[in-house]
C-alpha cells in the first residue's frame, strides 16, 4: 500500500518537473487529433493516412495577414492536393476575444470563399498548443512516413506577407517539392511577423 | 527665376503645420537604439495599427513614458511589413495622440530579422522588450501585458 502511493507521488513530482513543451520540432511524430469541421462533421490526422503528407495552416477569419495569405492558402491546396499534400486549415483563436473568428463566421468565411479544404476549429486550442502554433497563418508541412506524421517545415508561407508577386523565398512550396521528389531543402524553418494566437484567458 | 508667392506662402503653411512625424528606420537602426548604452530602462513595444491587443496595451506604455523619468518608452510599428504606405501609421498616432516614441520598421523578408531582435520571439504582435540601459539584462515578453506588468518587469532588469 505505501509502496504503490510512494510510487504515485514519485509519478506526480516526474510530470510535474517534466518542462513544458513550446510545441513540434522538426522530425517529430505528430499527435493524431479530430477537429470540427465546417460542414459539422469531424476530421482526423488519421483520415489522411494515405496521402504524402499534410499543409496544416493555423488560420482565422479575422487577421490581417491571413486575409492577405486567404488567395495563396486556396491556391497551395489546389496545387497540392493532387499531388498527395492536401491542406487542412485550423482556427485556433477563442472566439469568446476574437467574435469573428466564431464558429459561424468561418461557416460564412469558407463558403464565401469556396474552401476545398477542412476549416477546424480548435475549439479547446489543445491542438494549437501541441504544434506549438504562435501566430495566424503559421504553417507546418508534414510528411507521411508509413501512417506516421513528422513534421518536415514549420513557419511563414512564403517571404512577402504584403504581395504575393513580390515573393522570392516560396518556403512552403519548396519544402513540398523537394520533398515530393525525395530532395533535402535548407529552410526548415522560419519566423514571420503576425497577429498572435488568442488564447483563452487561463 | 522668381518663385511665385502662392508657392511661397504653400510651403510657409507646410512647415506650421506639419506634426513632428514618426521617423522610418532601418534593422540597423533598430539595432543600434536597442544596444545604446543609456541610464535608463528602455522599453521597446513592437506592435502595428491591425493589431488589437496592441491598442489595448498601449495605454500603459504611454502612461509608463508620462510617469517614470528613468524610463524611455518606443514604440517601434510593424505596419510596413503589409502596407509600405506609413499614412495609416501617421493618422493613427494624430488621431490616439500617442507621446512616446514612435519609430516605423521597413524591413521585408522577416524571416532574415527577427532572430537579431530577439531569438524568442516568434514574430507574432504584441512582443515587447525590456532593457536596462545600462547593463544590458533584458527581459521578452510576447503577449498583451496587463496593467501592473510593466512595473514588475522592469524591477526584474534593476
Amino acid at each position: 500500500m505505501l509502496k504503490s502511493i510512494l510510487f504515485m507521488l514519485a509519478c506526480l513530482v516526474f510530470v510535474a518537473a517534466t518542462p513544458v513543451k513550446s510545441g513540434y520540432d522538426i522530425g517529430d511524430v505528430v499527435a493524431d487529433f479530430k477537429l470540427k469541421n465546417v460542414t459539422g462533421k469531424s476530421v482526423s490526422l488519421a483520415d489522411y493516412k494515405n496521402s504524402k503528407g499534410l499543409i496544416v495552416v493555423f488560420d482565422c477569419n479575422t487577421c490581417p495577414y491571413s486575409k492577405a495569405y486567404n488567395e495563396r492558402i486556396i491556391a497551395l491546396n489546389k496545387k497540392y492536393a493532387p499531388q498527395g499534400y492536401p491542406l487542412v486549415a485550423i482556427q485556433p483563436n477563442d472566439p469568446a476575444q476574437s467574435p469573428g473568428d466564431s464558429f459561424e463566421e468561418m461557416i460564412k468565411q469558407a463558403e464565401k470563399k469556396k474552401y476545398e479544404f477542412p476549416y477546424l476549429l480548435d475549439e479547446t486550442q489543445v491542438v494549437s498548443r501541441a504544434f506549438g502554433a504562435t501566430n495566424t497563418p503559421h504553417t507546418f508541412v508534414l510528411k507521411n512516413e508509413g501512417g506516421t506524421f513528422k513534421v518536415a517545415y514549420i513557419g511563414a508561407i512564403d517571404d512577402s506577407s504584403r504581395d504575393a508577386a513580390g515573393a522570392k523565398k516560396k518556403y512552403v512550396e519548396e519544402a513540398i517539392e523537394a520533398l515530393l521528389s525525395g530532395k533535402d531543402f535548407p529552410t526548415l524553418r522560419t519566423k514571420a511577423v503576425g497577429c498572435s494566437i488568442k488564447w483563452k484567458n487561463a | 527665376m522668381r518663385v511665385p508667392l502662392s508657392v511661397i506662402l504653400l510651403l510657409i503653411s507646410l512647415t506650421l503645420f506639419a506634426q513632428p512625424k514618426a521617423e522610418i528606420i532601418k534593422l540597423k537602426q533598430l539595432q543600434e537604439h536597442i544596444q545604446a548604452k543609456t541610464d535608463k530602462v528602455k522599453v521597446i513595444n513592437f506592435w502595428a495599427t491591425w493589431c488589437a491587443p496592441c491598442i489595448k496595451e498601449m495605454p500603459l506604455f504611454e502612461k509608463l513614458n508620462a510617469e517614470r523619468q528613468n524610463v524611455e518608452v518606443t514604440l517601434v510599428s510593424m505596419d510596413l511589413d503589409l502596407d509600405p504606405n506609413p499614412e495609416k501609421v501617421y493618422k493613427f498616432l494624430d488621431r490616439r495622440k500617442i507621446k512616446s516614441q514612435v519609430l516605423i520598421l521597413d524591413e521585408r523578408d522577416p524571416n532574415s530579422w527577427i532572430d537579431q531582435v530577439d531569438k524568442n520571439w516568434s514574430g507574432a504582435l504584441p512582443a515587447t522588450i525590456i532593457i536596462n540601459g545600462k547593463t544590458g539584462k533584458r527581459k521578452f515578453i510576447e503577449r498583451e501585458l496587463h496593467e501592473g506588468e510593466l512595473e514588475k518587469l522592469i524591477a526584474e532588469v534593476l
